[in-house]
């Protein structure tokens, strides 16, 4: 009895492994056949699509997004979440451009670092409301998003920023290219390499995957979760804050209203990029190809001359299908598991 | 013994508020020795578990670790003089690898970041140093609750552990799983390891532990070598009183059939149970924990679905995975865990009382408070539940009022048939006895009585037939004449044939 | 547990209790004094603010939050949430605009407007409850699928030309009460008698507060949480129809971020947003609240957008007061400490 109980029980082991695996890999091959499929179809429609101008638009809108869903990402996998992004960034690429345009000699790093250091003290208050005074993370974010962009309307009392007002130095980094790749897409490529490697390689990274994946197993663990959320937060905010320059520097008009309701197409980047919105898994990787998705679905509409304002419902949409996908794959494997338990005891 | 022992408890006291959880406890684990606490539920035995990892500090007393006082200033501290704990139930990262869930926190280095290669090569050392085979790749989610002790026993030994402390491990676990067990921990204290174990089951402490310690109402009554007392001198200590009076069953006749499940089957749960409760019967549902007792009756009574077979109540079929057709049919189940099944904690007692009747509680539209209220003061008082008042939230109930604001539940419906899964688990003896006397009642006036209980003296002393499962079916089928705790454990170990 | 130690620890148990609803009545109690404080500071230094078309206003204005904060408040009661209710009006008003457009007559157009709530809510619903997913990742998703959708109908065109006859009505007054607060104060009164005095409303606390305990009492927590949704998306439509002829334009974009005003006053009205606690008095003190806080910094000319921040702060603060409370408790009494529920 107890030579033969062990086999079976390696069988249905090594099953449940592939069958785990096989719903991560889903998930970035699905990404990547829609992207094909996508460029594919609209290529074959408008053949401008696939031309190194669209490209590289491509690829810009989808460094912004992709910066924060990278930062969201963190958040996510404890179990957290961060609506606030969107007045964040809001905030710091009014806060840069206005001293940009008030104070033309201040050096542009400074500045950048000045926007960067905003975004990290509004995650600050992110991470001492969800970390240390326990608010739920979608309350607190839900109150700061508009705390946030409340402040950021005081500041510009109704003034807008344009690009004449703005250096060109500044400008040049959001239009720059490097060997042909937009800078910015670059910096976000970089970011995303960065973190991906710091959440697989470090100690502080597989500690995040740790608290959202059993929170209290985290504190038995000797993690300290409090610390270990605060800094996801103020990671997230910094990111943020870096995107918010790369706004001003991109678009030149800036705003208190820039980035509105862009936590949306973040948290559907985020979840349809794979990373489980109650925590524990996914990758910045996943994120930063959700990104992409959106924003090569929100270009191939403009050429394929679909409404653009039909760009929120195909949000919502795939953010649906996303998690619906996700539990009804969850279900089966579930399932199988259950079946295979079973045959293997008879 | 002759050495210092490697950790000791020396006149320990921890009170919660007034209450005085233990007192006066000393305790001694030697080195290469498996210990055993052993007391009722309630007798303060997870409190000291608490103690000797640090989760709470004692208020009186030392805990001494070779002989040398020190204070555990929160679990690090425990862990860092290496006392480790397995729980009944781990607490793994489900979504990391057994690696990964090994490691946590204390992760080996390389240059840059860490050096996973080293992990996962300790990690398969560790199984094989345990003898077990187990992936360090695959993910903590979908481990049995065996493995996923295993697991936390690696993770224990990649600490040097010197204390393991193993909290009820055996409790969810089948009889091969228990013996896999037993085998790692013979092993580890081989290794001159010191081991606590805490059970509800003295075979287990008879075959595993050299020595015991006895606790009753959080006080500390006897440590004795274990070859030195029978199981009937333990039973004493932890009870204090003989046990004559626990069994109060009433002989009663069987009328017809009420209850009637035939070729019931989940599958991958339990398989082809056929069995019948007549009315003025109690029949007990025996077996290891985890033969699918339980689950036999959640999907009885409509929790789960089954997939093949039927359910009859009265002669009425049921409809598959609804409780509440299972209830008009005249169907009540106390469930397994009052806590999270039985109760809403935060609602008051009549609201509790009431929640399984409100639509007898309706005067028109609206709920009648009166009537609730009447409800609940009916059957407190019918079962002498203590109570301050009956507003008060069910959660600051001891264990044996909550089973009774569970009973009251579900006997305001006047059900023809009850179904109650391990009755009497974590309540003290004279609510015990008043629990066994209410089902014996019951079965006297007519209603036929399902239990589900692990408790051998309990399932022969108050049942008129006794089901066996084993492995997800239905093995045997035992008189009350021929019960016997060597026929019921033969059979619940798969030892007779089907 | 020997009876000594059982009564012992119903005492301390009883004390903890005793200081919890004495914290949940202290709560109510906090909400009122607030609006009695504001409602003083602001008819004395807010001018314009203590007279009676003011007041109408101030009521009249807070009738889409009344209406929704309704529904949510039993939504959020059963451990859910649903932040889609804007988007719902949103759509609501896309549709009522289309088909207006289209020459439907209004009569014909209102009760398509609230099935499409209903339908709104029937897809919130079924993914929570047949898929078993988070409600908030559903509604999230929700939120932006049918704003967009509204956009889709409607683009971004106001539709202004609406039978005056209705528009009147929706800011038609009996006596000094404007008519939509009478219909508040009916549907207000219709909901706290279901949450408090039916079968119904004892279901959804004990779901809220144990889904699995009320699962297994033969509760049947999938069809409420279903009809729950529903009813938040029938209402939000409702709101929407009040908010179209209120303003006499319907558009895609009407009531943007108001689920954040209405998610606001339920927490700050003291339900849990975990669930199984609250009432409906504390959240209908709380929409007035924000209301005449709005009000009186509308009448101060603060910017709108700023009003928006004040919202945010009392929504963070609402969850943030209780829970500083119980850290500042736990730190000045250790012996509870070890007290673990």
């Amino acid at each position: 009895m107890t030579a033969t109980a062990t086999r079976p029980e390696r069988i249905t082991r090594n099953g449940g492994r592939r069958l785990v695996d096989l719903v991560a890999r889903v998930r970035e091959l699905g990404i990547l056949a829609a992207l094909a499929a996508l460029f594919g179809v609209t290529g074959a429609v408008n053949p401008s699509f696939l031309t190194y101008g669209s490209l590289r638009d491509i690829l810009l809108n989808t460094a912004i997004v992709a910066m924060l869903a990278v930062g969201q990402t963190l958040v996510v996998i404890t179990r957290n979440v961060d609506l606030s992004v969107s007045s964040v960034v809001g905030l710091s690429a009014f806060g840069g451009a206005l001293v940009l345009a008030d104070n033309p000699g201040v050096p542009i790093p400074l500045v950048i670092a000045g926007c960067v250091a905003l975004g990290a003290a509004c995650g600050a208050v992110n991470g001492l409301l969800v970390g240390a005074a326990k608010v739920p993370a979608l309350v607190a974010t839900l109150g700061t998003l508009y705390a946030f962009r409340g402040i950021d309307y005081a500041v510009a009392g109704g003034r807008q920023v344009n690009a004449a007002d703005m250096p060109d130095g500044f400008l040049s980094l959001g239009t720059r290219s490097v060997l042909g790749v937009p800078l910015l897409a670059l910096v976000a490529l970089a970011v995303l390499l960065v973190v991906g490697w710091m959440l697989r390689n470090l100690r502080s990274g597989r500690e995040l995957y740790a608290i959202g994946s059993n929170p209290e197993a985290a504190v038995l663990a000797g993690i300290q979760v409090r610390r270990r959320i605060m800094a996801a937060f103020v990671a997230n905010g910094a990111l943020a804050g870096l995107a918010g320059v790369m706004w001003a520097a991109r678009f030149g008009t800036v705003d208190a209203t820039v980035a509105t309701g862009k936590e949306l197409d973040v948290i559907a980047a985020v979840v349809v990029g794979g990373v489980a919105i109650f925590g524990g898994s996914g990758t910045v990787y996943g994120a930063a190809l959700g990104a992409l998705l959106l924003a090569s679905i929100t270009s191939a509409l403009a050429v394929l001359r679909v409404d653009a304002l039909a760009q929120t419902a195909i949000n919502g949409a795939l953010l649906i299908a996303a998690i619906v996908l996700d539990r009804l794959l969850a279900l089966r494997v579930a399932a199988a598991l259950r079946r295979r338990r079973f045959h293997d005891d008879n | 013994m002759e050495d210092t022992p490697v950790l000791a408890l020396s006149g320990v006291s921890k009170a919660f508020g007034a209450v005085r959880a233990v007192r006066d406890v000393s305790l001694e684990l030697y080195a290469g020795e498996v210990h055993a606490l052993a007391g009722e539920n309630g007798a303060g035995k997870s409190t000291l578990v608490k103690i000797l990892s640090g989760v709470h500090r004692p208020d009186t007393g030392q805990i001494l670790l070779d002989g040398a006082p020190v204070e555990f200033a929160g679990p690090a501290d425990a862990q860092q003089a290496g006392v480790a704990v397995i729980y009944q139930e781990p607490t793994l990262f489900p979504d990391l690898s057994v690696t990964e869930n090994i490691f946590m926190g204390r992760q080996p280095r390389a240059r840059l970041g860490i050096d996973r290669r080293a992990m996962r090569a300790s990690a398969a050392e560790l199984f094989t140093r345990l003898g077990v085979q187990l992936d360090p790749d695959q993910p903590a989610r979908g481990l049995s609750i065996a493995d996923q002790q295993l697991v936390e026993i690696a993770k224990a030994l990649s600490r040097q552990a010197r204390v393991l402390i193993m909290d009820e491990p055996t409790a969810a676990l089948s009889g091969k799983e228990v013996a896999r067990l037993f085998g790692v921990a013979k092993a580890l204290r081989e290794q001159g390891c010191a081991l606590l174990f805490i059970s509800h089951r003295l075979e287990e402490m008879f075959e595993l532990c050299q020595r015991v310690t006895t606790l009753r109402d959080g006080a500390f009554v006897a440590s004795d070598m274990i070859a030195d007392i029978t199981p009937d001198d333990l039973v004493r200590r932890m009870v204090g009183r003989e046990l004559d009076a626990l069994f109060p069953k009433q002989e009663t006749t069987a009328g017809e059939v009420a209850l009637s499940v035939r070729r019931l089957t989940r599958e991958g749960v339990f398989t082809d149970v056929s069995f019948e409760v007549r009315r003025g019967e109690i029949v007990a549902l025996a077996g290891l924990v985890g033969a699918g007792r339980s689950e036999v009756a959640r999907a009885v009574f409509g929790i789960d679905r089954w997939d093949a077979g039927s359910v009859e109540v009265d002669g009425k079929r049921l409809r598959p995975a609804s409780p509440t057709a299972a209830m008009a049919a005249g169907l009540a189940l106390v469930p397994e865990d009052r806590r999270q099944q039985g109760l809403v904690m935060d609602l008051s007692i009549e609201r509790n009382i009431g929640l399984a009747g409100l639509a007898a509680l309706h005067r028109g539209p609206l709920i009648s408070r009166l009537a609730e209220r009447q409800r609940a003061k009916d059957w407190a008082v019918r079962l002498q539940l203590k109570f301050a008042r009956l507003t008060d939230p069910v959660n600051v109930l001891s264990g044996g009022n909550q089973q009774k604001v569970v009973l009251a539940k579900w006997l305001a419906r006047k059900p023809s048939v009850i179904i109650v899964d391990e009755p009497t688990r974590g309540i003290d003896v004279g609510t015990k006895a008043e629990v066994h006397r209410l089902l014996s009642e019951l079965a006297g006036t007519g209603v036929a009585v399902l239990m589900i209980s692990s408790e051998l003296p309990e399932v022969l002393g108050m049942a008129d037939r006794v089901l066996v499962m084993h492995e997800g079916r239905l093995v045997a089928e035992i008189d009350r004449a021929d019960a016997t705790e060597e026929s019921v454990m033969a059979a619940a170990t798969g030892r007779t044939a089907a | 547990m020997t009876t000594d130690r059982l009564r012992q620890s119903m005492t301390t148990d009883r004390l903890r209790q005793s200081v919890t609803t004495d914290l949940l009545r202290r709560w109510e109690t906090l909400i009122l004094a607030l609006l009695v404080g504001v409602v003083v500071w602001a008819s004395l230094g807010v001018d314009g603010f203590a007279n009676g078309s003011n007041i109408s206003f101030l009521l009249l204005d807070t009738t889409e939050i009344a209406l929704m904060a309704l529904t949510m408040t039993l939504v959020i009661v059963a451990a859910e949430i649903d932040l889609s209710v804007a988007s719902t009006l949103g759509l609501s008003c896309a549709v009522l605009g289309w088909l207006w457009n289209a020459g439907l007559p209004i009569e014909a157009i209102m009760p398509i407007c609230l099935l499409v709530g209903a339908v709104c809510g029937a897809f919130n619903g079924l993914l929570v409850t047949r898929l078993g997913l988070p409600s908030l990742a559903v509604t999230i998703g929700t939120f932006a699928l049918f704003r967009g959708l509204a956009y889709v109908i409607l683009g971004d065109q106001a539709v202004a030309d609406l039978p005056p006859a209705y528009t009147g009505l929706a800011t038609a007054s009996v006596g000094p009460v404007p008519l939509m607060t009478v219909l508040v104060a009916v549907l207000a009164a219709l909901a706290a008698v279901v949450l408090h005095a039916t079968g119904l409303g004892r279901s959804i606390f004990a779901l809220g507060s144990n889904e699995e305990a009320a699962y297994f009492s033969g509760i049947r927590v999938k069809r409420i949480k279903f009809w729950l949704f529903v009813a938040s998306g029938v209402m939000a439509s409702l709101a929407s129809l009040v908010y179209t002829f209120r303003y006499a334009s319907a558009r895609a974009d009407n009531g943007v971020g108001l689920e954040l005003a209405v998610v606001a006053a339920v927490l700050l009205g003291g339900v849990s947003i975990f669930g199984g606690r609250g009432t409906l008095p504390g959240v209908l003190m709380a929409v007035l609240l924000l209301g005449v806080v709005r009000n009186a910094l509308i009448l101060a000319d603060v910017a709108n957008e700023v009003l928006n921040f004040v919202t945010g702060l009392l929504l963070v603060a609402s969850v943030l007061a209780p829970n500083l409370g119980a850290i500042w408790r736990r730190r000045t009494s250790p012996q509870m400490e070890g007290k673990s529920p």
